[in-house]
């Protein structure tokens, strides 16, 4: 095993997914001799050459739609949208074209497609390059959704977003390139739709995904010192989703506590009290709780945009709160 | 870069010495306040990211003499030097920089969304061709409202590639709305060289297409800026409709304060600034004339800079926002919850 960090786990996966298959292109701003804004392609332009890591124009529209027209022939983009925040700048190719392209013409084509993008807060960059946006995608049928939370995860799922023949936001999280973790030398990929149990535990079950995974393993380290075991479980991808594991631990724990960083309102959070309220409802010992973020657009203040997500300190509180200590 | 050069009817010369001087004063207020931000950045005292006006001061300053405090303008993530022109206040500005209450947003907005509506600055966006649309609706207002306030949307070389640009520029067009469109051609998007992203060697060439006049000045001249600009907005103001106007300079700094800036070299960045700097250009002239001398500069520069330490110390001493802060301003009163505020 090597210890490398999430932003070299994406290079890595990006490297060996386009060494394998040659219809494998990326294309976004800035992302050919710079490596990208977030510096996750260094070293693949001089690999690869400029046909197939391709600067784009500021033009989130032109990046979208192409990456889409030209997966429709057979080739595999990877697109890359700077900041989720400019996936609205995008939207309709997104939600119109290719989340409908397949199903509109009855499955004559396939749209084997990654749009990589970056989303969330922790670096003062204020209301329009801060969000947590995958509800949006999640809303629309047709879109995976994928966002990991470690190295290795960020690996090996992208490996599998750029095998597979549908549309996949790919939504990594600013504050995390630089995490570290344990990543095989050897080839590997992750199948969507599997949740990670990051942490085992018998008491309560933390739904979670992204960067409140490490406030979720964070409040569990607190609690475990009150005699709290609590279950993390790493959604990894919100679409397609794990029920099963997420069910069966719900199933074991009796209590739920879902954290996200994305402001509450129907945030996925919602969407997962809902399924274990028709799934589940009779292992539930008590109302599910949820941590999100505030309901404000994301402030500049490093003080403010703190108290706007969640932290291991909520965390832990509503942990308590749904075994009503 | 060579271009086509419109004769503009020099309106400059009947402007009054201390108009002159304004132009260069305003100049010097943006480098002093930008060179100041950049060490406050690198030491740490401004968080978030800062996109630097340093070498660009020319268009701001020669197109915001043409502009009362009723004219509008929006402007970009690289927006200090265009809020200073249009007299928004540096220590509010230096404050929202610090996230303090007492900054223009109350330190919500940080570098990137610095706004004055008291004097017409609509708003920094960082969203690149955010502002385009709002300058397009400003000028709208004007329209319905028969005054004759103008909107000026401040853009980039990059920006001008947004489908955001290609709607502005054709219903600014059809609508024959009061809005001049001034691009700041720094020859760099972010780390993507204009000439590499861009479909025409001109990116005035582009209101051809849709029905606009469109010009080329030399963004480092402040007496060019200040010209094409009068010109363009006094036809904006007369009903004229709108009108493009491209002006040549470069980004002497990095993309943001930080940046490697490994896509370039030094000796690209140091020539254009010793031989094109703007600010020097025009005082230089300026000397020629005898309008100014190396005393009354020195002054100048010292009065900028001391503005500007002020403006720290009164960001320095202003009260962080407590949390709840956060909560305010999302909305207006909802008549619903204040129904007798409503009556
Ligand atoms: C819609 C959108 N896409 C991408 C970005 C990221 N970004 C910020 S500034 C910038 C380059 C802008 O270039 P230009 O318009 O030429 O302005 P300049 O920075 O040169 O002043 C980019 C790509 C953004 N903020 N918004």
């Amino acid at each position: 095993m090597a210890i490398i960090t999430y932003r070299d786990a994406i290079r890595d996966a990006l490297k060996e997914e386009m060494a394998r298959d040659e219809q494998v292109y990326l294309l976004g701003e800035d992302i050919a001799q710079f490596g990208g804004s977030y510096k996750t392609c260094v070293g693949l332009f001089e690999q690869f050459g400029k046909e197939r890591v391709r600067n784009t124009p500021l033009s989130e529209m032109a990046v979208v739609g192409c990456a889409l027209g030209s997966a429709m022939l057979g080739k595999r983009p990877v697109a890359e949208i700077m900041y989720v925040d400019f996936t609205a700048c995008c939207m309709s190719q997104i939600v119109n074209e290719v989340a409908k392209t397949r199903y509109m013409y009855a499955g004559q084509v396939e749209i084997p497609m990654v749009i990589r993008t970056q989303g969330g807060a922790g670096r003062a960059s204020a209301a329009q390059h801060a969000q947590s946006l995958e509800a949006w995608f999640t809303h629309v049928p047709g879109l995976y959704v994928v966002m990991p939370s470690t190295p290795y995860d960020v690996k090996g799922l992208l490996k599998t977003a750029i095998r597979d023949n549908n549309p996949i936001l790919f939504i990594e999280h600013k504050l995390l390139y630089n995490s570290k973790g344990e990543v095989p030398e050897q080839e590997y990929t992750i199948p969507l739709g599997k949740a990670d149990i990051k942490r085992p535990g018998k008491d309560v079950t933390i739904l979670t995904w992204s960067r409140c995974v490490e406030f979720s393993l964070g409040a569990a380290k607190e609690l475990e010192k009150e005699g709290i075991d609590v279950e993390v479980v790493d959604l990894r991808s919100l679409k397609p989703l794990d029920e099963e594991t997420i069910l069966s631990s719900v199933e074991k724990t009796g209590h739920v506590v879902v954290v996200h960083e994305a402001v509450k309102n129907s945030g996925f959070g919602a969407e997962l009290v809902a399924l274990i309220n028709e799934k589940a409802f009779d292992s539930l010992d008590a109302p599910i709780q949820r941590v999100a973020g505030e309901e404000v657009p994301m402030p500049f203040n490093p003080r403010l945009e703190a108290m706007a997500i969640p932290d291991s300190k909520k965390v832990a509180n509503a942990v308590k709160k749904v075994l009503s200590l | 870069m060579p271009f086509q050069k419109k004769e503009f009817p020099d309106k400059f010369a009947a402007l009054s010495k201390e108009d002159k001087v304004g132009l260069l004063r305003t100049m010097v207020r943006i480098r002093a306040f930008e060179s100041r931000v950049e060490e406050l950045f690198l030491n740490r005292r401004i968080p978030g990211f800062v996109h630097l006006y340093i070498g660009e001061e020319a268009i701001a300053s020669g197109v915001m003499a043409n502009l009362s405090k009723n004219d509008w303008i929006t402007s970009t993530h690289r927006g200090h030097g265009h809020a200073i022109a249009k007299g928004a206040q540096i220590h509010r500005m230096m404050a929202e920089l610090f996230g303090k209450t007492t900054g223009y947003c109350k330190g919500k907005g940080g570098s990137m969304h610095i706004a004055d509506f008291s004097v017409g600055m609509l708003g920094a966006n960082g969203v690149v061709g955010g502002g385009y649309n709002i300058a397009v609706g400003a000028g709208m207002s004007s329209m319905i409202k028969k005054t004759d306030q103008v909107a000026v949307c401040f853009f980039g070389d990059g920006a001008s590639n947004r489908g955001t640009f290609h709607e502005a520029m054709n219903i600014a067009s059809v609508w024959k709305l009061p809005v001049i469109f001034v691009n700041e051609n720094n020859q760099w998007a972010s780390t993507t060289p204009t000439s590499f992203a861009t479909s025409v060697a001109r990116i005035a060439d582009r209101a051809k297409g849709y029905g606009m006049e469109g010009y080329t000045v030399d963004g480092n001249n402040v007496i060019e800026v200040y010209n094409a600009a009068a010109a363009l907005v006094e036809a904006a103001r007369k009903g004229k409709g709108p009108a493009l106007l491209e002006c040549l300079t470069y980004r002497i700094k990095g993309h943001y304060v930080g940046d490697p800036e490994k896509y370039r070299t030094k000796e690209e960045v140091q020539k254009h600034f010793t031989e094109n700097d703007p600010i020097i250009r025009y005082a230089d002239w300026m000397k020629g004339k005898g309008l100014i001398d190396d005393a009354a500069l020195a002054t100048m520069k010292a009065e900028a800079e001391k503005e500007v330490a002020d403006g720290e110390k009164f960001a320095e001493d202003s009260p962080l926002p407590e949390k709840e802060d956060a909560y305010n301003d999302l909305f207006s009163f909802s008549p619903s919850e204040f129904p007798e505020v409503v009556k």
